[in-house]
């Protein structure tokens, strides 16, 4: 029978059939031992695999990172939790300069399995520094491998992939698709690395959505529906390795492109994206693109700017209309079904 | 106790002098010999990687680690020729990685600066300062998850005491009682910086002391005097008794902060300085110390080993253009 799960059940669920499966799995992060266990992701472990395999920290994310490397060094498997991704910028000498090098730089003698989740902030005033999505400073480093899962399913899978692999992984959450509820088998499963998965097939368009902007890119397509514009849209699910594959397949079948990111345009995911479907089809057919992501300024608090700091399934359609008919005459009007079901505060 | 077992008790106790001051002299030996051998060929543009010599500083890590079981872990910094050597690194390997050669302990992609051998608990070093001090931190955190009596030592210099996660590593670590010795060799210098020009308070063991930690200062640089403070803070540790310890070590960097030569006369420090070290050079110290006849065996046998390794080095191949891209990841 199917069961369905939340994106946070499905977290939680991996996390635990890991440690259960393997004893070098730990777990550890600022709270996740705490009563709100990071969104509840991390609820009941420390109780089920005591303080020694499920802790808190120090509030130091750079040492931390440090010592879930030398943990990984001396053969564990680490999780190390971050319940914003902003974070992350503390912990960049110890991901970028020991864990993405280490098996390089000491010719294989050394790795590091190493799982970073960070999570993604939205809405209700979360602002600057709690709304980045920086997934694109780790695509850029050889070495590192990085996910961002929508589904429950693939967050599941995408989990205990990511603990088994051998090196280190960042693992990318976003706030508001932990509210979502999918299919989750309760197998201990994994999902391939870096494979994409279409999910709606379409002819007129290739849309890729990354991370959250995956279920507005799936709302898009609803509406597109509409105006008869068929979207073929793609989940690529790992940024790195990214499966460009899929996506150039795609859009030698569509001719036109767009990758929606759930972050700033400049030096990013779509920024690589369209340039390597470029660069495979280039010659071979004529494509179209386009990118859309944040705008390009810091994420503002107050809610009326911030609806317009990101894109969202009627913008995405609307772009993809005047791409399809070179007019900038129509966006859809909102439908309750389609609408984003943004975080309710108060925190 | 009657006499003759006394008399037993006092022979018993020559010989392991003897066989520790054998075994200091030997590794304080070798590692000013290969750093002086490098000095000489560096001019030859042969050795493609920038060295940070140990000379002057050998007395730490070959203290500490003649302290430590083969099974025991460090992790160091770029100025780690003499950590590699002292923990028992393989010298041909180690030649062979500063001519960026295939045999080479990185396979010539680490350099220098990022000597390891796994197999004898050299764990690697980092060019970026402070940084494996939280992964010797992680690392000793495993250890203690898994019982194991395994210790480990993270070497770091005076600069390092200056990043954030220093203090950070300290306080997990004594938090979560780990079984780890930090060692910071303070040649008194980062680069060209004085050390009082860089920190507020320079007293860094009470700095230390401030988290819970053990710490104490060794002034002079006694090799024997490193290697009973190691060996007893060792073996508190290895017994559970003890919780992170933090030795300073004072010492002098003779040569220029990277590179061959000395650079007294860029005026930053001046030669007068180091004349107390020369004087007190344990290099020197150890081979009085050592028994004569033996003294000359092991600087023949070290030589002939200096010699072979670079031999072995100018021998071996450099990397397929293959390895370009192998080993950036771990194949599962």
């Amino acid at each position: 029978m199917d069961r369905t799960l939340l994106y946070t059940e499905a977290v939680r669920e991996a996390t635990d059939q890991a440690m259960e499966h393997d004893p070098s799995v730990i777990v550890f992060g600022m709270g996740v031992d705490d009563p709100k266990a990071i969104l509840g992701t991390t609820q009941g472990l420390a109780e089920k695999y005591g303080p020694e395999r499920v802790f808190d920290t120090p509030l130091s994310e750079d040492a931390m990172t440090g010592v879930a490397i030398g943990a990984a060094l001396a053969g564990l498997r680490p999780i190390h939790v971050h319940i914003r991704m902003d974070f992350l910028m503390l912990a960049m000498n110890q991901l970028i300069n020991v864990a993405a090098k280490n098996h390089y730089m000491y010719g294989g003698q050394q790795h590091v399995p190493l799982v970073v989740r960070a999570m993604i902030g939205k809405s209700w005033g979360q602002g600057a520094q709690h709304s980045q999505a920086l997934h694109s400073f780790f695509m850029h480093v050889p070495g590192l491998k990085v996910v961002a899962p929508t589904t429950p399913y693939d967050a599941k899978g995408g989990l205990i992939q990511s603990i088994q692999d051998d090196n280190p992984v960042l693992f990318i959450e976003h706030r508001l698709l932990h509210f979502l509820k999918s299919t989750v088998p309760e197998d201990f499963y994994r999902i391939p690395t870096g494979k994409a998965r279409i999910v709606t097939a379409g002819k007129d368009i290739t849309l890729v959505g990354i991370s959250y902007m995956q279920l507005e890119c799936f709302r898009a397509q609803r509406y597109l529906e509409e105006v008869g514009i068929s979207a073929e849209v793609i989940d690529p699910i790992w940024l790195s390795p990214l499966d460009i594959d899929t996506i150039a397949n795609s859009v030698s079948k569509t001719g036109r492109l767009c990758v929606v990111d759930n972050a700033w345009l400049t030096c990013g995911a779509s920024a690589e994206i369209v340039a390597q479907v470029t660069e495979r089809l280039q010659g071979i057919c004529r494509v179209q693109v386009r990118r859309l992501g944040f705008v390009p300024v810091t994420c503002p608090p107050t809610p009326t700017l911030e609806e317009l700091f990101y894109p969202n399934a009627r913008t995405i359609a609307a772009a993809v209309y005047s791409m399809v008919h070179n007019r900038h005459d129509w966006i859809p009007n909102e439908r309750a079904d389609l609408k984003s079901a943004d975080f309710k505060g108060p925190f | 106790m009657s006499l003759p077992s006394l008399a037993r008790e006092s022979e018993k106790k020559q010989q392991e002098d003897a066989d520790l001051y054998a075994r200091l002299y030997r590794f304080l030996y070798l590692i000013r010999r290969v750093e002086e051998e490098i000095a000489r060929v560096y001019p030859t543009d042969k050795i493609k990687s920038p060295v940070h010599l140990s000379i002057g500083q050998e007395a730490i890590s070959v203290g500490v680690c003649a302290a430590l079981r083969p099974d025991d872990i460090v992790f160091g910094t770029y100025r780690g020729h003499a950590l590699y050597l002292a923990k028992g690194g393989d010298l041909n390997r180690m030649i062979a990685e500063l001519y960026g050669k295939v045999t080479g302990c990185a396979k010539g992609k680490g350099g220098s600066m990022h000597l390891v051998d796994v197999q004898h608990g050299v764990m690697g070093t980092s060019a970026v300062v402070g940084t494996t001090i939280p992964n010797a931190v992680g690392y000793a955190y495993a250890l203690k998850y898994r019982q194991d009596d395994s210790i480990v030592v993270s070497f770091f210099g005076d600069g390092a005491t200056e990043e954030g996660v220093f203090y950070e590593s300290l306080n997990f670590a004594m938090l979560k009682q780990l079984p780890i010795i930090f060692v910071c060799e303070n040649n008194r210098y980062a680069i060209h910086s004085f050390q009082a020009a860089r920190q507020s308070n320079t007293e860094l063991v009470e700095r230390v002391r401030a988290y819970g930690l053990q710490a104490e200062r060794i002034e002079d640089g006694n090799v024997l005097e490193i290697y009973t403070r190691t060996n007893e803070a060792v073996q508190a540790i290895r017994a559970s008794q003890s919780g992170p310890v933090f030795l300073e070590c004072m010492t002098y960097r003779w040569r220029e902060h990277v590179g061959p030569d000395e650079d007294f006369h860029l005026g930053y420090r001046r030669r007068s300085e180091l004349e107390p070290w020369v004087r007190n050079d344990q290099v020197k110290r150890l081979a009085r110390l050592a028994e004569p006849d033996l003294r000359l065996e092991i600087e023949r046998g070290v030589e002939s080993a200096i010699q072979r390794a670079f031999e072995f080095a100018e021998a071996s191949p450099f990397p397929d253009a293959s390895e370009l891209y192998t080993d950036l990841f771990k194949e599962s």
